[in-house]
């Protein structure tokens, strides 16, 4: 375990709102090794994207608060890192791309201006150098022509090519690790291909770890060593990704699994087999199991106490008493 | 938008090059400039507004007449080649004067702009970031000085501290300061709840998160990130701003409050015209014409800009 590049324990992030207290990330533990993909997933709402924005300390405060628990960057805690240790930290060691391409680089820049302002913020560089290192990102991202990209403005680019130029800017420093927050939701299919893999290919050149949190567990079983399965704001499931897929043990990883579309399926005229139910209120999350109400296996004891997460397999660990 | 691309691997480079090329041409500014000159009103408007500051900056060298040379033999003349824009009870040549005047009456238009924007925007940016606590009280207060009525606090302001300034500054330099200072200060408020706005929802967009994300300071978000993409609205009511500036001076110089009365500018001028208005109407309608001109202008301006400045509007 002390290979972990990262390592998350009992990490609690809470809201407070007016109609109490949201518990939206409560007690997850997970952990990431050095040129690993983790993959988390979950639907919406289950606290992935408020555990990755955890890690880089972009929550809100107020309303959120870490309630407890601690995020261990190579052994060094970020909870309690003052704002300008954390700067540091950001786009050098943690990097982070977000979900909408469209309206995630400022309008009024360039995007060769926008990489070269991270460039110059970290690496001490001169104007000039920093404009040279930003057509070379644009390059390494594959953008047709970056020696004149660069000067373009966002809404020159489409979708696709301002996630590429999202990538190039989070990369730019060359961080340990790239947290993808569902780097290709708003993308089109043939698009989040050629996304997903220059995340690969930009992986193994730069050697780095990607924590890619998504809904699409067909993503993950392509790109991912590793996943972790939150739902609720807990995390249910964790295993290598084979063994995820040939033997799911949560209930709510075997329904996430069975509601893949698959044109094998299809053929057979099978309907597509749905999770029924939503999530949970996480303002006053009931005792037991948080997926009791939803699952089919559920026992008595399911209600009354959450179970915990035990070794069921070499790596794959299940929070179920099944 | 013209310039995007497809997002293909294998687009041909010669396409892409003359896509990128194309494309250049369309940076905000220059699309800005291009959807306002669609505004044929504010097209010509800022061709009349260029005219007016150009008459008032050189006209002194192209029409050398002294502004206070008394002549009685020519009191209350109406236009004539001698004079263009007549004289008044003095003899003294109303063009002269009103090209001093407007000197004095753009200065201090402009510079009481920027005192309200400046403070408009420095006060709607620490509420918009700070939220809670701090943006209620800024807010109170904005709220506040919008409740008070702004003309019976300009006499008030300007009764008070007028002898005071111009002990320190001279009367003409007291009197600038002075005014510029009461009408920056009572003109902040729309600007600042406009900024504020805009800064309540622009520290939201995922840009500023992803910039925050990748290691920039609070200081360099609100500066390099949420402040630009702010400027848009805020550069159009600064034009308003400007108008309502000069009409709140001539207010003041009409109401004797203004500059001294020897030191023309576009109000004192029409107020000595006031008691003639029968028999020199001359002497009053330059002047009003030409805070008319300049206001409308300025306002047509700020049309254009609104239009050209606003992303969502389609021209």
């Amino acid at each position: 375990m002390a290979e972990n590049l990262l390592d998350i324990r009992g990490l609690k992030t809470w809201f407070k709102t007016d109609d109490g207290v949201v518990r939206a990330v409560d007690g997850v533990d997970l952990h990431l090794d050095r040129g690993e993909t983790l993959g988390v997933v979950g639907e919406s709402g289950c606290g992935k994207t408020v555990t990755a924005r955890s890690v880089l300390k972009l929550i809100d405060m107020p309303p959120g608060r870490f309630e407890a628990g601690e995020i261990l960057w190579k052994g060094r805690n970020l909870i309690p890192l003052p704002a300008e240790e954390m700067n540091k930290i950001r786009a050098r060691e943690i990097a982070i791309i977000f979900q909408e391409p469209m309206t995630s680089l400022n309008p009024v820049y360039t995007v060769g201006y926008q990489i070269a302002e991270v460039l110059r913020q970290h690496e001490n560089l001169s104007r000039k150098q920093a404009v040279e290192g930003a057509v070379e990102m644009l390059r390494l991202v594959n953008i047709p022509n970056p020696g004149k990209r660069v000067h373009d403005y966002p809404h020159q680019f489409s979708g696709g090519m301002r996630q590429r130029v999202m990538i190039a800017m989070a990369l730019s420093c060359k961080p340990q690790l790239l947290i993808a927050d569902e780097p290709t939701t708003a993308l089109d299919v043939t698009i989040q291909a050629q996304i997903l893999e220059l995340m690969q290919e930009m992986k193994d050149r730069l050697g780095m770890s990607i924590m890619l949190i998504t809904h699409a567990m067909g993503v993950v079983a392509e790109t991912c060593q590793r996943v972790v399965v939150m739902y609720a704001g807990k995390v249910v499931e964790e295993a290598p990704v084979e063994a995820l897929f040939a033997n799911p043990r949560h209930p709510y990883t075997q329904g996430l699994i069975r509601s893949i579309p698959r044109v094998d399926r299809a053929a057979a005229k099978e309907r597509l087999e749905a999770i029924p139910g939503t999530v949970p209120s996480l303002l006053t999350p009931p005792p037991g199991c948080r997926f009791a109400a939803r699952c089919k296996y559920a026992m008595d004891v399911c209600v009354t106490a959450m179970p915990p997460l035990k070794e069921v397999g070499p790596g794959h660990r299940v929070a179920c008493v099944l | 938008m013209a310039g995007s691309t497809p997002a293909s691997l294998t687009a041909d480079a010669p396409a892409e090059t003359s896509a990128a090329r194309k494309a250049r041409r369309f940076s905000p500014w220059q699309e800005a400039w291009r959807r306002f000159r669609r505004h044929k009103m504010a097209l010509v408007s800022a061709f009349a507004l260029l005219v007016i500051v150009f008459a008032v900056l050189a006209g002194p060298f192209i029409w050398p007449v002294p502004i206070n040379e008394i002549d009685f033999t020519a009191k209350l003349q109406g236009p004539s080649v001698s004079h263009p824009m007549g004289t008044d009870d003095l003899g003294q040549d109303l063009l002269a004067r009103l090209i001093y005047g407007g000197r004095i009456s753009l200065a201090v238009g402009v510079a009481a702009m920027v005192v309200a924007i400046f403070v408009g925007v420095l006060i709607g940016a620490i509420a918009g970031m700070a939220s809670g606590a701090v943006d209620a009280a800024l807010m109170w207060v904005t709220d506040l000085f919008l409740s008070l009525p702004q003309l019976p606090l300009l006499l008030l302001v300007i009764y008070l501290f007028r002898e005071p300034v111009k002990g320190v500054l001279g009367i003409e330099g007291g009197a600038f300061v002075l005014i510029v200072a009461v009408i920056g200060g009572t003109r902040w408020m729309p600007a600042a709840r406009l900024v504020r706005a805009q800064f309540l929802s622009i520290r939201e967009k995922e840009f500023v998160e992803a910039a925050r994300a990748l290691g920039a300071s609070r200081l360099r978000l609100v500066l390099m990130h949420i402040l630009p993409n702010a400027m848009g609205p805020v550069i159009v009511v600064a034009t308003i701003d400007i108008a309502a500036a000069i009409i709140a001076e001539s207010t003041l110089s009409f109401l004797g409050l203004g500059f001294p009365s020897d030191v023309p500018t576009w109000g004192s001028v029409l107020r000595d015209a006031k008691d003639y208005l029968d028999i020199a109407p001359h002497w009053a309608l330059f002047p009003g014409a030409l805070i008319f001109i300049t206001v409308l202008a300025i306002n047509f301006i700020g049309d254009g800009l609104r239009d050209a400045l606003d992303p969502r509007r389609v021209l």
